[in-house]
Formats: C-alpha cells, structure tokens, sequence
C-alpha cells in the first residue's frame, strides 16, 4: 500500500469530531495536490521522493522510558517542558507548573479550537493540509491576558525509531490573547536510527499588543526529515520574533507564513542554518502585509560544508491597502567547500505604492582580504577562518531576545563550527 | 487628487502615435495553423526541403506541447487558428534599387521615422526594414559585404549562405526549447541574418524595424547574429504596429552566438501598439532571446527599453560557455494602464571566471503589473564565476503592482553571487526639491524618472538612447503620482 493511503486509512480510524469543518477542505487540498514532488514550484528544490517511498508506522504509540526522555531535557536550557512523544502531548512527563499558560488537549477544549484552528488560512501547500485534516489530537497552549511568562515554554518533540520508520503529526494551535507575552521554543529529537518522518504544523495567533518570542532548534539526526509550517498571525499591534536555527537532520524544510492583519504589527524574522554531511535546509518565509503601517524585518544566513545543500525563499506580500510598509529582507551565504551548493529565490510582490521594501541575496566564500588581514597578524589560516565564519553566524546569534537559549545556542553552534 | 497625481495622470495618458494603418496591399495565407500552412510558408520563401523538414518537425513538437501557465500575467487564451501565419506586402520581389520600393511602403518607414535612403542618412546605421512577415530592405549591403559582413534578411540568408544558416539556427534556441520558441520555428517568416567575420569590427551599428501593418496576423521573425572570433557587432531592434482592437501575437525567436573575444551589443527599444487605456488591443509580445558566449572572453551585452506591448513576456538570456566570457543585461520596462510585463533574464555561468551584470528597472503606472523574474545559475565547474544583480521597481499610483521573482542557484563554492532589489515610490521630497527650484511637478517626475533609468539609457548608442528618453517620457505621459 502506497504511504498516502496508510496515512489515510491510520487517521480515518480515529473519528473525532473536534475539526470537523476544516477537515473536508484540508482533506480536498490534500487529495487534490497529493505529496509534493519537484514539479511543484515550491518544492523546486527539496525532493521528498526518497523519504515518502520508505514504509513508516503512523504515529504508533508512545514506548520511551522516563529516564531516555530526561537524558534528552538534561541537554536543554532550564524552561518549562512540554513533552510530545511520537506526536502527541504528553501531559504526566510534562512540567506541571506551567506559571500562568495553559496547555490542554483539542478535544478539551474543542469551543475555541474550532473557532480558530486552521481557520483564514490559505490551503494551498499539501502537507499542511494533510496536517489539519488529521489534528484531532492536537495541543492547544494558551497564554491568558495581560499573562506575562518568563521562563521559556519548551516544546520537546520526541521520536521513537528504535524499531521501525516512524511517521508522525504534531499539531499546535498557540493562543497569545490581548497584552500577553511569552518565549516558546521547540525542539526536535529522534531517538533511534530508523527514519523519522515529522509534519508539524502550528498555528499561532497573537491579539491584541500580545509579544511572542518563538525559536526552532534544529539539530537532529541525519535520519530525520522534518517539515516544519508555522502560521503566524498578528492581529494588532503585536510584535513577534521568530528565530529558526538548523544545525542538524536530514532534510529539513521550513514553512514559516506570517500575516499582518492590522495596522502597526511588527516582525523580525531571523534564520541560521549550517549544514554538513549530506543535510537539506530549506526555509521558505513569507511575510504576509494586508494593512498599512506594519514593519517586518528578515535576516537569514547560511554556512555550507560538505555536500549539504541549502535553499532560502523568501517573499514580501505587499497587499494593495498597505501604505506605508516597510519590508526588509537578507538572505546570505557562504558555501565552504566544492559541492555544497545553495539555491535562493527572494521574492518581492508589492500591489501598493507608498512602500519601502528591499531585499538582497548573496552568495560566496569567505573574504579573501579579510582572511588575509587576519594573517598577517600571525593568526593561521585555520583560525582566521573559523574567526570569519564565527562572526558570519554571531550575525543572527546577537539578535537573540533569551538568554538562556542564546547561552545553549552559542554551545550548540560553537559545536558544530 | 493632489496636484501631482494629476501630473501624472496626464503624463501617463498620451495616445499611442504610431498606431495609424498603412494602406499597403498584402498577400496573406489563410488563417490558421496546420502543415499545409506550414509548407505554404516555405514554399512562398522557395526553401530548400531541409528547411522544410526543420519547420515540419518543430510544428509537430509544437502539437505536444501545452501553453505555459507559470507566469505572473494573464490574458485570455490564444486561439491558434485564428491568425494569420504570413502576410507579405505586394510588391516586385528582390527590388533592384530603393526606387522601386512601393512609395506606400516607403512611406511607412518614413513617417515612422526610419529612412530607408542612404543618402539622406545622417548618421550610419544600415536598416533591415521588416514588414508583416517579410523583410523589404537592407540598406548600406554593399559597404558592408566589402567588410566581408553578412547583413541581410533571413530568407536571403538561407539561399545565399545556406552553410551558415544550417549550422547555427536552432543551436541556441533548439526547436524544443519552450512553446512559442517551437511555434516560431514552424511558422518563422523572415527576420534579419548577421555575420560578422573574424577580426571585424563593424563600422555602423545594424538595426532591424520590425513593423506590424496587416490585421488579424501574427508577426513570427527570427534573428540570427554570428560575431566570428574577435568581432563586434552593435545591433539594433525597433517595433510598432497600428492600433486596433484586437490583440495580434508576435513570438519571435533571437540567437546570438559569440565566438573567441567576440563582442556583441544588442539593443532593443519596443514600443508595439500597448492597447488603449482600458486595456483594449496590443500585442503580445512573447519572445524567445538568447545568446551564447561560446568563446573564451566573449561578450554579449542586452540593453532593452521595453515600453509597448499589452502582455510582455521576454527573458533575453546569456549562456556563458567560454572561460571569462561576460554577460550583460540593462532594462528599462514601463507599463501603463492595463500593461503587464513579465520580463528580466538568464544568466547561465558554465565557463569558469565567467561574470555577468544584471541592472533591471520596473517602472509601473496606472493598472499595470510589472515583474522582474530572473535567473543565476553559476555550475559546477564554473570557478570564479562573479555576478552582480540590482532590479529596482518604482511605482507609480496605487493602482499598480511590482514583483521580483529572481532566482539564484550556485553550485560552486569559488562564486560569488549577489542581489538586490527595492520598491519605492517618487518621494515627495524630491519632487519638493525640484519644485523649490522652479521645475514643476511633471519635468520633476521625467527629471527623477530619466535619473533612475539613467544606468540603463547610458547602454543605449547615441540615437537611441535620445529615442528611448522621449519614448519614456511619452509612455509615462499622464501618470505622475
């Protein structure tokens, strides 16, 4: 049986009626559009084929010890933990105290989840679809208002491949109501060496001067393959940073969808990724401005190693009404050795004409003058270039808000460099 | 309104002056596409059975293809069969001398501006005048042939150097290449045919008026330029077409080929009939141009005003095969009223230490849409390979839109690859300051609009460039905002 129909059958089983109107659309975007293959634009450059031929068990049930899931927190920055193994939240592994959020299942609060989730959202890309279609047993966190928490909300996403190749689809809708703030950060783990197929997808809606500081800690293992899509949406007069960073799995494809909804909405969009062995990173944004006076601000850099590819498409919508925008986008760079290669496409479509948007795109090597300053000064060559490529990357490390993430992120990074 | 919208609006609305039909008797096929049509064409033009069976094969690819449906403008559907595929002006064939050029005719290309009379030229520029599917003349042959330069229509061409024909059309635009490339090849008509020989640099600039007249027809030429090792050719391309109703289809197919430290420098300034205001009429204008560096420290240069047309939809594109070849491409597209363009270009980096310049300004007006899509590809092997990309887009109104769509892939580590863009309207400062200085708002709005383009304009040869910054001024006519 072909893995479109396993997946099919697996969730057809499950009846729930918690998204129940979604579901048909989702359900028809799927049918219609299938996996994406290369043919599909905006899967150009990420081929899937490979990944999607493999058998995988659908999201078969939770097997991990307490101790192999406290091996993997012990590595994290100090935060609350929120703990999802093989896809679905697990409350009785998870902080208890969840200083002001609230975190409960869909069907726990199926009221607000269907006026919400997945609602006013384009469904245009596949796997997306194919995610809503299927979220019955999704989490729901909530940050109440006028909430403010400090600690970082830690979304641990756990997958047990011990024995077999294992499909799984988180699905999260994020509720940040009028005034409240937050860190959420996720992170992705695969415990075994069977391939691990993630489709996650999460929703996020920030009301009214709500504040949300969200991270992507990337760095899994090769077997892993990861389509990540977020919908971010300000309602009004929010402000959110968002930082992707990958330093680790097998193909990792990004989907990070912004929309401004309202006047003065703000949003900085930072991406690192550094890639080595055979890994794929592709991170697609695009930053949504419906109404006017709205600031997005977008900065993504790439270092290449090896034979890793990578591949940025960035696109600034310019809605007709939104006069006054202003829209930046960067997208840099540097492939350190021969068969690396990198495919970038940053997108502008502006329909208004009282607008300041740029953007610009580069890609290339280390500065040869710059190498060569450093070592007249007596500083080798090796050291000079991880000098360079350290200042390269610190780029997008400085504009971290927490400091405990950016702590852990700068061990990470230092690492991996 | 502001006072400066109204500029504007009136800057942007002057009529389209070369829409007037010429009352030239013409010889046409019958409308609609099928093999017949096809060997009908070849068989009017005498061409040998090679040529036939280019056609045929091309028209049979053609069948298996379906329209592409990517680009970011639209348009009803073509219908295929209702155009006319050749449309020849009746006249002596192979006119002796210009005297027995039909007046009508030669009064067409005056009134547009263009003298086919050698003596009344001023400045040396040898003119291949196209009309409807054939060309009419060359001017300055015979000074040129003494150079050992080819210049003459494509259908001479294929008789008098057949060789030189066979072995280069279709090398870089291949019959496969996409849809309209193939249809052109089926139905091509005439065009313009160059060779510049080796270690020739020619003395005059060529040009080509290309020149819609017949209704109902669709206009298919083809242009082939061969610049030998160590040559240069500067080449010019100008168009209009009467204004009616209907939209006419032009597809035409451009190669260039560059041999060792050849150099050629193609010039485009377009200006097919844009429709009226409401976006009623014009031409499509879907075109096929490529060019290919295939020696070492070869040049091709593409320069291109691009102010015409009701559907633009070109990407001139430079394959740069040889090591150190350089490729360039500087354009200014205006669209008005209900224009859409979608245009920019190809980069290709095959050979090493290869560079290329992309300087690509939108500017749109009243309804218009245009888009900037382009690509840098920089291969494997093709070490040191530099290239430098700017599209700025100005708007104008808040009717219109602007899109990039640039595409950067490199799969080498010893490249460096840069883009930028920006979007921005005319600041009403700079319009302050000019009119501070007594310059009112519409010379403000050419003065920035001239600055803007400015990088572009300076590629254009003399004549043209003056061309080019009234043709601007003219197309924008009415649209300061």
């Amino acid at each position: 049986m072909e893995l479109k129909d396993t997946i099919l059958q697996h969730y057809r089983e499950q009846t729930s009626d918690v998204i129940a109107d979604v579901r048909q659309d989702a359900l028809n975007t799927f049918n219609q559009i299938g996996f994406p293959t290369i043919k599909h634009e905006e899967w150009k450059y990420t081929n899937l084929k490979q990944s999607l031929t493999k058998p995988y068990a659908i999201q078969p049930a939770a097997t991990l010890s307490k101790a192999a899931i406290q091996e993997v927190l012990d590595t994290l920055p100090k935060g609350i933990f929120l703990v999802f193994v093989n896809g679905i939240f697990q409350p009785e592994l998870s902080d208890k105290n969840l200083q002001g959020a609230e975190v409960n299942s869909f069907a726990e609060k199926v009221d607000v989840v269907q006026r919400y989730f997945g609602k006013n959202l384009p469904f245009t890309d596949s796997m997306q679809s194919l995610n809503i279609a299927f979220a019955q047993q999704g989490t729901f966190i909530r940050i109440p208002k006028n909430v403010s928490i400090e600690a970082p909300l830690f979304c641990v996403f756990l997958t047990d491949t011990q024995t077999e190749n294992v499909f799984v689809q988180p699905s999260l809708f994020i509720l940040l109501e009028d005034g409240a703030q937050a860190t959420i950060a996720e992170s992705y783990h695969t415990i075994g060496t069977n391939t691990s197929f993630t489709n996650l997808f999460s929703h996020i809606l920030l009301q009214k001067d709500a504040y949300l500081d969200a991270y992507k800690i990337q760095n899994d293992v090769v077997s892993a393959v990861q389509i990540n899509t977020t919908q971010l949406v300000h309602e009004s007069k929010c402000t959110s940073h968002t930082t992707t960073i990958t330093l680790g799995g097998g193909i990792t494809r990004n989907n990070l969808s912004i929309s401004l909804q309202s006047e003065h909405n703000e949003a900085y969009l930072n991406g690192l990724y550094v890639t080595q062995g055979t890994m794929h990173v592709d991170n697609h944004t695009l930053v949504d401005h419906a109404m006017p006076n709205c600031y997005s601000n977008e900065l993504y850099k790439g270092i290449l190693n090896d034979t890793s590819s990578g591949v940025f498409n960035g696109k600034i919508w310019v809605r007709k009404d939104a006069q006054k925008t202003n829209a930046f986008q960067s997208n840099k760079n540097v492939l350190m050795s021969k068969e690396a290669s990198v495919n970038t496409k940053p997108q502008l479509e502006i329909f208004a004409d009282d607008v300041k948007c740029s953007h610009g795109a580069t890609t290339g090597q280390l500065d040869e003058q710059a190498l060569y300053y450093l070592r007249a000064r007596g500083i080798g060559e090796e050291s000079a270039k991880k000098l360079l490529v350290h200042a390269f990357a610190f780029d997008v490390v400085d504009k971290i808000k927490n400091s405990v993430i950016k702590e852990y992120l700068i061990e990470a990074l230092e690492a991996k460099l | 309104m502001s006072d400066s919208n109204k500029v504007l609006e009136e800057i942007t609305s002057s009529e389209y002056k070369w829409g007037f039909v010429s009352n030239i008797d013409s010889e046409n096929a019958p409308m609609g596409l099928n093999e017949d049509i096809v060997r009908y064409i070849s068989s009017k033009k005498n061409e040998p059975e090679w040529l036939l069976e280019w056609r045929l094969k091309a028209y049979r690819h053609w069948l298996t293809l379906e329209e592409p449906k990517w680009q970011n403008v639209t348009f009803p559907s073509i219908n295929y069969q209702d155009i006319i595929y050749y449309s020849a002006p009746k006249q002596k064939i192979n006119p002796k001398s210009l005297d027995e050029i039909d007046p009508e005719l030669r009064a067409t290309f005056e009134k547009l501006g263009i003298s086919l009379d050698e003596q009344k030229r001023l400045t040396g520029v040898a003119v291949d005048a196209v009309i409807d599917s054939v060309s009419i003349t060359t001017t300055f042959k015979d000074k040129l042939s003494e150079l050992g330069i080819i210049f003459c229509s494509l259908s001479e061409a294929v008789h008098d150097h057949p060789e030189l024909v066979k072995k280069y059309i279709g090398s870089v635009v291949p019959i496969t290449d996409n849809y309209f490339a193939a249809l052109n090849s089926a139905v091509f008509s005439d065009g313009s045919f160059c060779y510049i020989p080796k270690g020739v640099r020619c003395p005059m600039e060529l040009s080509t008026y290309f020149r819609i007249n017949a209704a109902n027809t669709g206009q298919f030429e083809r242009t082939l330029i061969i610049a030998d090792d160590s040559s240069y050719v500067s080449y010019l391309e100008g168009c209009t077409a009467p204004m009616r109703d209907e939209n006419q289809l032009h597809a035409a197919v451009v190669e260039l080929i560059a041999m060792d430290h050849a150099e050629i420098k193609y010039s485009t300034v377009q200006n097919w009939y844009p429709g009226d205001k409401n976006g009623k009429g014009g031409i499509y204008n879907f075109v096929t141009k490529r060019g290919i560096c295939s020696g070492a420290y070869s040049k091709i240069s593409w320069t291109q005003v691009e102010t015409g047309s009701a559907v633009t939809w070109k990407y001139p594109s430079c394959i740069l095969k040889g090591d150190y070849s350089i490729g360039e491409f500087y354009s200014v597209a205006v669209t008005n009223n209900y224009q859409q363009a979608d245009t920019g270009t190809k980069m290709i980096h095959l050979g090493k230490h290869t560079k290329s310049r992309i300087v690509s300004k939108g500017i749109s007006a009243g309804k218009s849409q245009n888009s900037y899509r382009g690509l840098v590809k920089v291969a494997k092997r093709a070490e040191g390979s530099r290239n430098f990309s700017q599209c700025d887009s100005l708007l104008m109104g808040d009717q219109c839109g602007a899109h990039t769509f640039p595409y950067i892939e490199v799969d080498n580590h010893l490249s460096t690859v840069e883009h930028e863009a920006t979007t921005s309207k005319i600041g009403e400062d700079q319009i302050f300051y000019c009119n501070q200085r007594g310059i009112d708002t519409e010379k403000a709005v050419a003065l920035i609009v001239n600055g803007y383009c400015k990088e572009v304009l300076n590629q254009l040869p003399m004549e043209f460039a003056v061309e080019a910054q009234k043709l601007l001024a003219i197309s924008l006519e009415g649209s300061v905002g």
